[in-house]
């Protein structure tokens, strides 16, 4: 790895107090932020460098270059040969991954805690010193395409997912998937997949996070040594994505196909998401989620639909308020034989409309405060989830405060603000509803 | 009495510096309940796995399919409690319990806060004990288990698999699906599901770990209510299953552009003396985690595939050694073709000294990382209980790892890797790929 010793980067960082019991950050002087989780029941650590640019972030016409990024970013660097770093990372017992979305590119390792420092120094090798051949490209361009293959071209839920997601974006990126159309995957050239690359895979675009058998200094001392001799991008723009018209027309498609076994109707609602400091309104939506259709036993739409009429074999509502952007709030119903989706649209439509009249139980909402309290205990046990939850968060436009605010914002919602929060459920002209059908759908229903 | 076991795993093979300990206790209920049991205080809940062994391969004939719809329904009313009510107690509590049927085993998963502990396994053995069975669970149940079999008929994956098996093992519980298939499952009744539960659910079958912030002795009293009133004799357990299927290529026409592809042969049972050594091999050869040859060689090479896996998989009754591909339906020859050279390969020539080595320090490395977190190690150790490895395992299966040679390998190789004996079930539209026998 090449040391950029010509840039001066004094290691002198931004110290902030220790928020939560186990929990540090700091930022180097070339803008990582550092966050250091700390779990020392097992002799196991988990590296992680999330970047702030994920699909969103791609130019228009190249969709899908920042999941093959994350492909190439496994090939050879200045100091390692492809595939190099797995096998190293495997030969020391340790395994490791990458994932994308539509907000941030992750990359992972797990590993005896004593190695930290090995995996250290190749991720932040890769971080601005990839070097890509043509070769990589081709061959890299036919696994994704794969990839593509198996996630979404075999399976019919996942194009009708694809369909209703641009409809339900008209202008944000939001509405063009990860994995990026199949057209444009085709064409992608390594230009485009540096010119991504040269951009936001600098450490002021990016966060570390250790989590396992470690202690704070000790993460920061060898993040300093490793990452803190990267140089940033000088440049790097504000992330700010093409927004939403007002959404004036309901939106309504149907998609056939011959490998669908279970028809469903499922409509997305466009949302407000988490914001910095200002979390209220996806933590009421977040509760009206689950009071909804968080549980199918329990839940409102599982109580009406599934248990009282016995209509569905299957109904739930869907909300994640982790996002840059704007997000969605959805609901599903797959009908029990017999019901065509029509009739389910309707009894889902009237199941909502009934929920926002009769308010909220309080004995349900009561239960589902206290999975709340419980999750904040279950969830110490898996440190690398609670890993990729800061991960996630510092990469939606989130602080580690709002993270550790969220579960009191959580438990302070009302049962007034749910049913106030709910009428948005009655404006479809935020929504897309989708109906996935055989294609002899409608000749059956007739019959 | 309880037996108290010190399993320290050497971590790494040079430095040795890191090293995870899990402290097992054999813990024996006053009623004569066993379980193993690893303390840890420091977060306030437990992680409870509890294996009956038998599973879906005790569906009695024509009743394919009972076990799993009454696994389905045992969170589904029990006591005084009907679906929902059940359902809303086990929320208000902030419990979890998860059941599945598996073809050798009903699995039951628990976790549970400290503070209701004893509510919560009131709830839970109300499930076990008590399970009401009333006909609307059974009939709103059944509907969703048909609806998953429809969906698996038209699943590539689902029917490549299926069809493996029907041609491996015609005539044993494990040439069918676990769910059923639509015509028995629609026929089943209460009293099915009744008998179902009285073949899979009982004490001469079972075995429990648990994980978590609890004492031998409250351990000891929470299995003797648990599971005390339980029967104590189930079904008897099935026979062994013949290997039936010949080296070939199986096509399944299915207008998809992706073609999904099962591969395999007979494999090697867990209690063989060469079960590690083969362990060792098929991760060079197909395993996941580290760069296996497969994925060098069709995915990195050749942009074949996103995915090509080989694994063993040994079960109660028989033992196959598995592989899977999915390659668009134009270049899945190819991906077969290389699959077959490298099965060849392996057969003849081998491994290198160098593989050998980085497969070794890749598995003793990777095997304490597996130890975090209450439920994960709640999992090893009822698998270990019920595959009928000692409480000392953990502390000798790296031995175990190192001590395979190449000419272990080599050895191995030749006697369970057999080309000839490959058979490709291929769901999907290929092209340039004849059906052979």
């Amino acid at each position: 790895m090449r040391i950029l010793s010509l840039v001066i980067l004094a290691l002198t960082l931004m110290t902030r107090p220790i928020l939560a019991q186990d929990i540090s950050n700091y930022t180097l002087e070339n803008g990582l932020e550092v966050l250091v989780i700390e779990d020392h029941r097992a002799p196991v650590v988990v590296q992680m460098v999330w970047y702030r640019a994920g699909a969103a972030d791609e130019a228009r016409g190249v969709s899908g270059v920042a999941h093959f990024l994350e492909h190439l970013l496994f090939k050879a660097t200045d100091d390692l040969e492809s595939g190099e770093f797995s096998d190293t990372v495997a030969a020391n017992g340790g395994s490791d991954n990458a994932f994308t979305s539509k907000d941030y590119t992750g990359y992972y390792q797990r590993i005896a805690a004593d190695r930290l420092e090995l995996v250290m120094t190749m991720e932040a090798d890769r971080m601005r010193d990839l070097r890509l051949s043509v070769d990589d490209i081709a061959t890299e361009r036919d696994v994704i395409l794969e990839e593509r293959n198996m996630r979404t071209e075999n399976d019919p839920s996942a194009l009708f997912s694809e369909q209703r997601n641009a409809a339900q974006y008209m202008n944000h990126p939001y509405g063009i998937p990860i994995i990026g159309w199949k057209h444009e995957m085709e064409k992608l050239s390594l230009e485009d997949a540096l010119a991504f690359y040269r951009r936001y895979y600098a450490p002021n675009n990016a966060i570390l996070v250790v989590a396992g058998d470690v202690l704070p200094a000790d993460v920061l001392a060898l993040a300093k040594k490793h990452y803190g001799p990267l140089a940033p991008t000088v440049d790097l723009p504000k992330r700010s994505r093409t927004l939403e018209p007002p959404h004036l027309a309901e939106r309504r498609l149907a998609y056939a196909d011959p490998r669908v076994s279970q028809p469903y109707v499922i409509r997305t609602y466009l949302a407000p998401e988490r914001n910095s400091g200002a979390q209220k309104q996806a933590a009421v939506l977040t509760m009206l989620s689950e009071l909804l259709g968080g549980n199918g036993q329990t839940s409102v739409l599982g109580r009406k639909l599934q248990f009282e009429q016995q209509k569905a074999i299957y109904t739930s509502a869907f909300y994640s308020g982790m996002s840059l952007d704007q997000t969605t709030f959805g609901l599903v119903m797959v009908p029990s034989e017999g019901v065509d989706l029509a009739e389910g649209e309707a009894l889902l439509d009237t199941a909502v409309a009934e929920f926002i009249e009769e308010g909220v139980d309080a004995e349900q909402f009561a239960r589902i405060k206290m999975q709340l309290r419980a999750s904040l205990i279950y969830e110490r046990d898996d440190v690398q989830a609670l890993a990729n939850m800061y991960g996630a968060a510092l990469t939606s436009g989130l602080t580690v405060k709002d993270v550790q605010d969220w579960p009191e914002i959580l438990k302070d919602v009302t049962a007034d603000e749910v049913i106030e929060a709910a009428a948005m459920l009655l404006d479809k002209k935020q929504a897309v509803t989708g109906w996935l059908t055989k294609p002899d759908a409608v000749a059956e229903v007739s019959q | 009495m309880k037996r108290i076991y010190m399993a320290l795993i050497a971590l790494l093979t040079f430095t040795a510096v890191a090293k995870a300990e899990v402290e097992i206790q054999e813990v024996t209920s006053p009623g004569g309940i066993t379980a193993w049991l690893v303390e840890e205080h420091s977060i306030p809940f437990t992680s409870l796995e509890i294996r009956f062994k038998g599973g879906t391969n005790l569906d009695a004939d024509g009743k394919r399919g009972a076990v799993n719809l009454m696994s389905g329904l045992l969170e589904e009313g029990a006591a005084d409690m009907d679906a929902r009510q059940y359902a809303a107690a086990v929320e208000g509590l902030a419990a979890s319990f998860g059941f599945s049927a598996r073809s050798d085993a009903l699995a039951i998963s628990a976790q549970f806060l400290s503070e209701n502990r004893g509510a919560a396994m009131e709830l839970l053995r109300a499930a076990l004990v008590e399970p009401r069975f009333d006909q609307t669970a059974i009939d709103r149940v059944r509907a969703q288990v048909i609806s998953g079999i429809q969906g698996d008929l038209k699943d590539p994956d689902d029917i490549a698999g299926r069809r493996f098996s029907e041609l491996a093992y015609a005539g044993h519980p494990y040439a069918t699906s676990r769910s059923g298939t639509l015509d028995s499952v629609a026929e089943l009744t209460r009293e099915d599901l009744i008998a179902a539960k009285a073949a899979t659910i009982a004490r001469d079958r079972l075995f429990v770990a648990a994980v978590g912030d609890i004492t031998p002795d409250e351990l000891g009293a929470l299995l003797d209510g648990l599971l005390g009133d339980l029967p104590a004799v189930g079904a008897n357990m099935p026979k062994r299953a013949d290997y039936q299927l010949t080296g070939g290529v199986t096509v399944i026409p299915f207008d998809t552009p992706q073609s999904v592809v099962i591969f395999g042969h007979e494999g090697i049972e867990r209690h063989d003396d060469d079960f590690f050594v083969a362990y060792l091999m098929n991760t060079i050869l197909g395993g996941s985690g580290r760069q296996s040859r497969l994925m060098e060689e069709v995915r990195e090479k050749r942009g074949l595939t996103y995915g090509v896996y080989s694994y063993l998989q040994p079960m109660d009754y028989a033992e196959l050694y598995m592989g899977s591909v999915a390659s668009a339906n134009d270049r899945v020859a190819e991906a077969i073709d290389v699959i077959r050279a490298e099965w060849i390969k392996m057969a003849e020539d081998g491994v290198t000294a160098e593989e050998l080595d980085g497969a070794k320090t890749y598995l003793t490395g990777a095997y304490p990382l597996r130890f975090d977190g209450n439920g994960p190690i709640a999992n090893i150790m009822v698998g270990m209980q019920i595959t009928g490895l000692p409480v000392d395992y953990i502390a000798t299966r790296n031995d175990k790892i190192n001590a395979v040679t190449l000419g272990d390998i080599t050895r191995v190789a030749k006697r369970f890797v057999r080309p000839d004996d490959l058979r490709f079930v291929v769901v999907g539209q290929p092209e340039g790929l004849k059906p052979a026998n």
